[in-house]
């Protein structure tokens, strides 16, 4: 089973929402649409659910064109960013109605939406109205009604969003299996980075409006094919600064500068590039083989749990630094970070990044 | 201070049940003691006035002709207006706030100006002294209202809900009346409610567009009270009953009514 954008197009209201987008998605593991907010995700989902139509280009399942089928008749699951149910619904109701809709036989309804309820846990609560369960509950009502049919396509906008911070951990880890093993091409829009790579599978990164690329989560990770992916798949973000190529040399600004052998810029003709490094190349540490020193005054110190966040000033740029364990950094003096060069990605003026 | 408050709401209360009681006090007398004497209770207690509003045809069919346009306005405004405001509130169409503006000015004319049009209407294509005439005439100030209250409720309603049972595999119509309304009950409640009340107590359009055969209870009070002298017991009897229906809905919708005021913007 596969779902095809073709160059499609939406527009509304003389703003152009999405560019062109064409990919191919697939129902092995999940389908990461990875942006931030406005990027355009929620768009391409309710294109792919049918409540919007394209302005130009098609969708296709399985070869088949349903560019211009609504809602109803694309066998189409989806569960929103905030608890949608039927608030006059029980919660069983509730989880039948896709298949009370579809007249599914009653002994077959009632097979089903227990063994949906049993997969979320929520078999205590079949009796209750939605308003009298918990946000993490009510959640599960949602994706007990997108798994209760067997849809073609499960499409999740960002359904951990609103949950706090255990439940969205607990329900994250449940979601890979529960769609497992169902045929269903399953997507799932998100604007954080650490939960596309929790969730593996592939990814597309989404950025005002345009599909940056799209492939297996890990590579778009390691090996962004420009600067706005790289940037969309970094949190914190990724540090950005222009660099020069003379000779064999990369310099950055005035003061730093390392040797362009080994590195993805080796062969290029001289000239201006853009070097990006993620924060968690940036590192406090001492000296080391491979690492550029550079040194800048500190601007806000960010302690998360074992990590410890730097940002500081680097030739009137502000920079990222990410590491383990804890540092005591001051805001206001200087520090040298060392960059490894390892992680340096480099990219052309257009955006499109070198690879060696 | 504290102690005094029971005592200030009790005194208005008062107050305001005062014209109340003296009605029904006079609706239990005889004509003759209400002009004769000054009395706080009924001093010869009759049912009689009753009695003559059950029986006399002329009385009590100006009760079903009442009954008969409110629950057809009610029934015509809501089927008009909870469309209406589905596509108020759920889509941006050219002008679409002008003309729901336009909507709410249509209650700013009093209803006198429209009463000659509707007149001259009605009798040229023969609908005049009917039920319906008086059912649709208050549309005019009816469906404004109900399509406000309305919008008010459906916009509270996520859109969301909308596109999750359309994802779900309801049809439009299917979702409208199985999801969407149950979810606006209230709101369709009070709306029902409102309708009810303004065509309940609208005198002047129901007077002129009926002679006979829909004539409303508030029409037959009038010409009692210059025909027959005065029958004041008569018509306080009448009185009273015209307030029970309003009584009877406002309770079905009492828990809502705050929100309806607010438009179900609460």
């Amino acid at each position: 089973m596969t779902l095809e954008f073709r160059s499609v197009v939406k527009r509304s209201k003389g703003e152009t929402l999405i560019h062109a987008a064409s990919f191919t998605l697939a129902p092995t593991g999940f389908n990461v649409l990875l942006g931030a907010t406005n990027a355009g995700k929620t768009t391409l989902i309710k294109l792919m659910a049918g409540l919007d139509r394209p302005t130009k280009g098609e969708i296709l399942l399985n070869g088949k064109d349903l560019t211009r089928l609504p809602p109803q008749r694309r066998n189409v699951s989806l569960v929103h960013q905030f608890f949608v149910n039927y608030p006059h619904l029980s919660v069983f109701e509730n989880i039948a109605s896709p298949l009370r809709v579809a007249r599914v036989p009653g002994a077959d309804i009632r097979r089903r939406v227990h063994e949906a309820a049993e997969l979320l846990r929520l078999t205590p609560f079949l009796e209750r109205r939605p308003s009298a369960l918990s946000g993490g509950q009510q959640q599960r009502t949602a994706l007990a009604r997108a798994i209760v049919k067997s849809s073609d396509l499960v499409l999740l906008d960002e359904p951990l969003a609103n949950l706090d911070y255990k439940l969205r951990e607990e329900l994250r880890d449940q979601l890979p299996r529960l769609f497992e093993g169902r045929g269903a091409i399953v997507v799932y829009a998100t604007s954080e980075p650490s939960e596309a790579l929790m969730l593996g599978g592939h990814t597309a990164t989404v950025s005002q409006g345009r599909v940056t690329q799209f492939g297996p989560t890990a590579t778009l990770y390691r090996a962004p094919q420009d600067l706005e992916t790289a940037r969309v798949f970094s949190d914190p973000p990724i540090n950005v600064a222009p660099i020069r190529k003379s000779g064999d040399r990369l310099h950055l600004g005035d003061s730093v500068a390392w040797p362009a052998a080994g590195t993805a810029l080796a062969t290029v003709p001289d000239g201006a590039y853009t070097v990006g490094v993620k924060p968690h190349f940036v590192l406090p540490g001492g000296d080391a083989a491979g690492t550029v020193p550079v040194t800048g005054r500190i601007q806000i110190t960010e302690l998360s749990g074992s990590e410890s966040i730097a940002h500081f000033d680097l030739d009137g740029r502000s920079w990222v630094s990410q590491s383990h364990g804890i540092h005591p950094y001051q805001v206001g003096d200087l520090h040298t970070f060392h960059i490894e060069i390892r992680g340096c990605l480099y990219f052309r003026p257009d955006g499109t990044r070198v690879t060696a | 201070m504290t102690a005094l408050r029971p005592v200030i709401v009790i005194l208005y209360i008062l107050f305001l049940l005062l014209p109340i009681y003296w009605l029904l006090n006079m609706s239990f007398k005889t004509t003759n003691e209400i002009l004769g004497s000054f009395s706080l209770f009924p001093q010869n207690f009759t049912l009689e006035n009753y009695a003559t509003i059950f029986t006399d045809p002329t009385w009590y069919w100006g009760y079903i002709n009442s009954l008969i346009y409110v629950s057809l306005n009610t029934v015509i405004s809501l089927a008009a207006a909870l469309p209406a405001a589905y596509a108020f509130s759920r889509y941006r169409f050219l002008g679409d706030k002008h003309l729901f503006f336009w909507l709410l000015t249509n209650r700013m004319a009093p209803p006198a100006v429209f009463a000659l049009p509707f007149f001259q209407l009605y009798s040229a294509v023969e609908l005049f002294d009917t039920h319906i005439a008086v059912a649709l005439a208050h549309c005019l100030f009816n469906i404004p209202l109900a399509v406000w209250i309305l919008e008010g409720f459906m916009s509270s309603v996520p859109r969301e809900l909308d596109e999750t049972a359309f994802v779900d595999g309801y049809s439009f119509p299917h979702f409208f009346v199985r999801i969407f309304m149950p979810n606006i009950g209230a709101g369709i409640g009070v709306a029902a409610f409102f309708c009810f009340m303004f065509s309940w107590v609208e005198m002047l359009l129901a007077k002129t567009l009926t002679a006979v055969e829909a004539k409303p209870i508030a029409a037959t009070m009038t010409k009692t009270a210059s025909s027959a002298g005065y029958e004041l017991g008569l018509l306080a009897a009448a009185g009273c009953l015209t307030i029970i229906p309003g009584a009877f809905v406002i309770y079905f919708v009492r828990n809502y009514i705050a929100k309806g005021f607010a438009l179900g913007r609460v």
